[in-house]
């Protein structure tokens, strides 16, 4: 029941709509049903699922607006959600940067939804939690994981004659292995559309792998290191980089793309070359909703190009201020890469450190993008091509933006957080003390 | 995971919108809520259940957020509906159900909840051993709270923002977010002990971010307020001389005067951007309550929760070096003589303060390290045991009745020293080092080892005296090494709270919100770094 099919949320939509006496008004229905496993200590600890059905009416009288929600669908329930987000809204104190809401648009065609999750049941998800845990069981090892499915369909429409549909389904997977004497850990994470795709056993086995390996780590100096960055120590650096290209912050001041004197620093070159950076929700390997929240279309954007900046995102409010387009902010980023595989660019490296992960990420300096944060779960001097020893963990102050003017090669792009990333080679990245934790 | 001061977008909304004069109406009588309780309390038993609790909540929350002249938004939101947790065939199970006004709806959860138990017992390794606890009948408590911030018209909150905004930007700011978040839990628990427990919590945070700008240099700078998140009602915006502490900048104890701390922070802002750049090194630190908070919270609270210890926590926030061997010896070293940290889930005015926890244990106060050694940490019914007590610490919560309750972190503080000790005192006796007020930047590993932090307001202090302001500051030590460097604290006089709105932890993640009290202490030769970049 949770997830309606396009016929029937346009119904209840235009229902709603029929209501309004407000000069605008917009309705969003959402569905979901989420399940999740969680275990610990080689044991589960908990596990459920949540069905979720809410509509949400938002009535606008000139620049003031209000918003009620339901989860009860009879026609008496819906007229009086009506009714209620309208008396809020006469309430409310004018918005000055309320922008009327858009008409009817043209919305592309996304793969996001997989029948393969939407049947996902707890019997799925306990023999996933069993793949994981048998093999560290049997090795004796200490496996902690977490497995989130979802299926849920949204749907917006308003009074101006704009209608959007979309279905997509989700599973998210961690593992974290540690051996028995906490002296190794390894960690692996997967998101795929596509439960068909997801192998908690395999991924599993790279943190088993990770995990033994990891356990007579040897201190090294901190300092200036070249690194090899897994896509899961990379993602979050990236996507902190891309949350902060908001043009509004940016013709502010606020932003590491305000310009010294005022103004911005789009079409600038502030990266490697090589560094091609854009969102694409029809991607096959990463795809995304077809429209934002508030009914924008989400296109292909090009954010970086050939290490210059190539888009900020807007506001609807801010894009007419400044009289651009009013490009919407992605959900994720493909990051363009090389073919080679990891195994390969460590093969083609003299000297250099491997990272699993970075963690406990926050911002230093919002005016640089610096941030701090530790590797974790797997981390290994490289020398003459092999992995030679691990090391004790770093402390690291760095900003993805010097990172990516430090770019020596990149690999073949994977998924990771809903996004595609590859593995990046960087030069001089600056760790900056020592961690006893593993 | 960690808790800071998150300014706007990234706040979590729970429940639905609903209009402000919603968040004033009763909500399900306790005579009604006892009846619905009762009825999944015997559909749990007659399934099989062993045990069994059910939490009937309703949520309410009402944010109002303005920057310099606009109001950007105003969240009210309420949800209700109820949680049964039982134990059957030795395991846990959990159900929930929204929206629950029927006897029929909750005795349904508890029998969902008995058959996930009863199907997850299968993958348990051993049953779960829950510690004994009496019965308390038909009791109640309210956070003690002079003034409902509900019943305050959302005007007079806009005009309060709006003021604060507007004084801002008379004294130099270029920008100026400001918010106020305010949040009541109506909690029933009752369980198969015997309790029925209806509780009333308040808390309320203001919090704003002023930044100022220098076009010709491209640089910006930023000051966030040094309120502190409170248990309290709106009284907590009521200035009182008494709750001000007078120095090189104001600070507030339960009463703050937020028009005054704005314009200290314009002002402060523009000072910023013509700071000394600091030269890394060895300094010797005095922290405010009001930073102080927040290195407690991640270098003490986090790393003695037992379930972290024990590894439950592994694949998300971490373990922690404070393993069980080191406490068993009786003797491990944590911090110097002078510290003593407590765990304290009664102390008035703090986030955390509840008459019983989220499984109906009276709440109290234990010592965690007494005299530099470590003695205890925060446990719950289902694991106090490990730790050889036959009683929960009272430490258990969920932040929803649809979310499960499990081990959080109690109000963890720095008890004051016993000698009178004033901070000019303090100051006067370094050579070199560094006064550092308000919560910046945080991070720290994952078994709580090697931190970094930052905060609002840096002052050089050179032979006792305070030579001005500095920039660009953060410090990273060890949490055994940093405990073992504390030198001095304040007397009580000091002793201030401060706290977090939103730590997080769990998989599916809980928020919880916890203060941590302390008085301005010192610790002698920590590491200083310059975060100074160029892009």
């Amino acid at each position: 029941m949770a997830t309606l099919s396009k016929e029937e949320a346009k119904k209840i939509i235009d229902k709603v709509l029929a209501f309004s006496k407000a000069d605008e008004m917009s309705v969003n229905l959402n569905g979901s049903r989420t399940g999740n496993i969680r275990y610990a200590r080689n044991s589960v600890s908990t596990s459920g699922e949540t069905n979720n059905l809410s509509l949400s009416v938002t009535a606008v009288y000139g620049k003031r607006s209000g918003t009620a929600t339901i989860n009860e669908f009879d026609d008496a329930s819906l007229e009086k959600t009506v009714r209620r987000a309208e008396e809020i809204a006469r309430l409310a104190p004018e918005n000055p940067e309320y922008i009327p809401m858009l008409g009817p648009q043209k919305y592309i065609d996304t793969p996001t939804y997989f029948e393969s999750t939407a049947k996902i049941d707890p019997a799925f998800r306990a023999q996933a939690a069993f793949d994981s845990i048998d093999p560290c069981s049997k090795k004796n090892l200490t496996a902690a994981g977490y497995m989130e499915d979802t299926t849920g369909f949204s749907a917006i429409g308003n009074s101006k004659g704009l209608f959007g549909y979309n279905k997509a389904t989700s599973v998210d997977f961690s593992i974290t292995v540690r051996t028995n004497d906490g002296l190794g850990s390894g960690y692996a994470k997967r998101d795929v559309n596509d439960a068909a795709q997801l192998n908690t056993r395999s991924a599993t086995e790279v943190a088993m792998q990770k995990a033994l390996a990891s356990s007579t780590a040897r201190a090294l100096e901190p300092g200036k290191y070249t690194v090899i960055l897994e896509p899961a120590a990379s993602i979050d650096l990236l996507q902190n980089m891309m949350r902060s290209m908001d043009a509004r912050n940016a013709d502010e001041g606020r932003s590491f793309l305000s310009k010294r004197g005022g103004g911005t620093r789009l079409g600038e070159k502030l990266f490697d070359e090589r560094v091609n950076i854009y969102s694409d929700p029809t991607s096959v390997d990463n795809p995304d909703a077809p429209f934002a929240g508030d009914g924008r279309p989400q296109e292909k954007v090009m954010w970086v190009e050939n290490g210059v900046v190539k888009n900020m995102f807007y506001s609807r409010f801010w894009a007419q201020e400044k009289d651009v387009k009013a490009v919407p902010s992605p959900s994720g980023i493909i990051m363009a890469g090389g073919t080679e595989s990891l195994a390969d660019m460590i093969r083609n490296t003299e000297k250099g450190i491997l990272v699993t992960r970075l963690w406990y990420i926050r911002a230093v300096d919002p005016q640089t993008l610096l941030y701090t944060g530790l590797t974790r779960d797997g981390t290994f001097y490289i020398e003459n091509g092999k992995i030679k020893y691990p090391v004790k963990n770093f402390r690291f102050n760095e900003s993805p933006v010097i990172m990516l003017n430090n770019l020596e090669a990149m690999g073949k792009p994977i998924r990771v957080n809903g996004s595609m990333v590859p593995p990046l080679k960087i030069r001089d990245f600056t760790f900056t003390s020592l961690s006893d934790a593993v | 995971m960690g808790a800071g001061a998150f300014m706007l977008p990234n706040i979590p909304v729970s429940g639905r919108p609903v209009a402000p004069e919603e968040l004033l109406t009763s909500g399900v009588d306790v005579a009604m809520k006892k009846r619905l309780a009762d009825a999944a309390l015997n559909a749990a038993k007659a399934k099989g259940a062993s045990y069994t609790d059910v939490r009937i909540g309703r949520y309410l929350n009402q944010y109002v957020m303005t920057r310099e002249d606009k109001v950007q938004n105003i969240v009210n939101t309420e949800s209700y509906g109820v949680g049964v947790r039982v134990i059957a065939d030795g395991c846990w199970g959990f159900a929930a159900v929204v929206d629950a006004k029927s006897e029929a709806q909750t005795a349904r959860a508890a029998e969902e909840a008995v058959a996930i138990a009863k199907a997850n017992a299968k993958l348990m390794k051993e049953p779960v051993q829950l510690a004994p606890q009496k019965g308390y009948g038909e009791v109640s408590w309210k956070a003690p709270i002079q003034r409902n911030a509900f019943e305050v018209p959302i005007q007079e909150k806009v005009d309060l923002l709006l003021g604060v905004n507007a004084a801002a930007m008379k004294n130099g700011a270029n920008f100026v977010n400001s918010v106020l978040f305010m949040v009541n839990e109506q909690k029933y628990f009752a369980s198969s002990d015997g309790s029925y427990i209806d509780q009333d919590v308040h808390r309320i945070w203001p919090v704003f971010n002023v930044t100022s700008i220098d076009q010709k240099s491209g640089k910006f700078e930023t000051r966030q307020s040094l309120s502190a998140p409170m248990g309290m009602g709106y009284e907590y915006l009521q200035s009182n001389p008494k709750d001000k502490v007078t120095g090189i900048t104001t600070r507030y104890n339960k009463g703050y005067d937020m028009l005054e701390d704005v314009i200290a922070a314009a002002q402060q802002t523009k000072q910023k951007l013509t700071a000394k750049s600091v030269e890394a090194g060895k300094y010797d630190l005095i922290l405010d309550p009001s930073h102080l908070w927040l290195t407690i919270h991640e270098s003490v609270g986090h790393p003695l929760e037992l379930d972290r210890v024990l590894g439950y926590e592994a694949n998300f926030a971490g373990t922690s070096f404070a393993t069980l061997d080191k406490w068993k010896t009786k003797d491990f070293n944590y911090g110097s003589k002078q510290v003593n940290l407590f765990a304290d889930k009664t102390q008035e005015g703090s986030l955390g303060a509840v008459g019983w926890d989220d499984e109906g244990v009276k709440t109290k106060r234990w010592d965690l390290v007494k005299d530099g050694t470590l003695v205890n940490y925060q446990a719950i019914r289902d694991q106090v045991h490990i730790i050889g007590e036959n009683e929960s610490q009272g430490c258990c919560y969920a932040d929803s009745w649809g979310s499960v309750q499990f081990q959080r972190m109690a109000n963890v503080s720095l008890a004051p020293g016993k000698d009178q000790l004033s901070v000019e005192e303090m100051i006067k006796g370094v050579e070199k080092g560094i006064y550092i007020i308000g919560d910046g930047s945080f991070s720290i590993d994952q078994q709580r080892y090697n931190f970094q932090f930052g905060g609002q307001l840096y002052y050089e202090i050179k032979e006792g005296k305070i030579a001005g302001m500095l920039k660009d500051v953060s410090y990273q030590s060890n949490t055994q090494e940093f405990w073992n460097s504390c030198v001095q604290v304040c007397d009580e006089r000091d002793y201030r709270l401060g706290g977090s709105f939103f730590d997080g932890k769990g998989q599916p993640m809980q928020v919880s919100a916890v203060s941590h009290g302390s008085s301005t202490a010192r610790f002698n030769g920590v590491n200083v770094i310059n975060t100074a970049r160029k892009i």
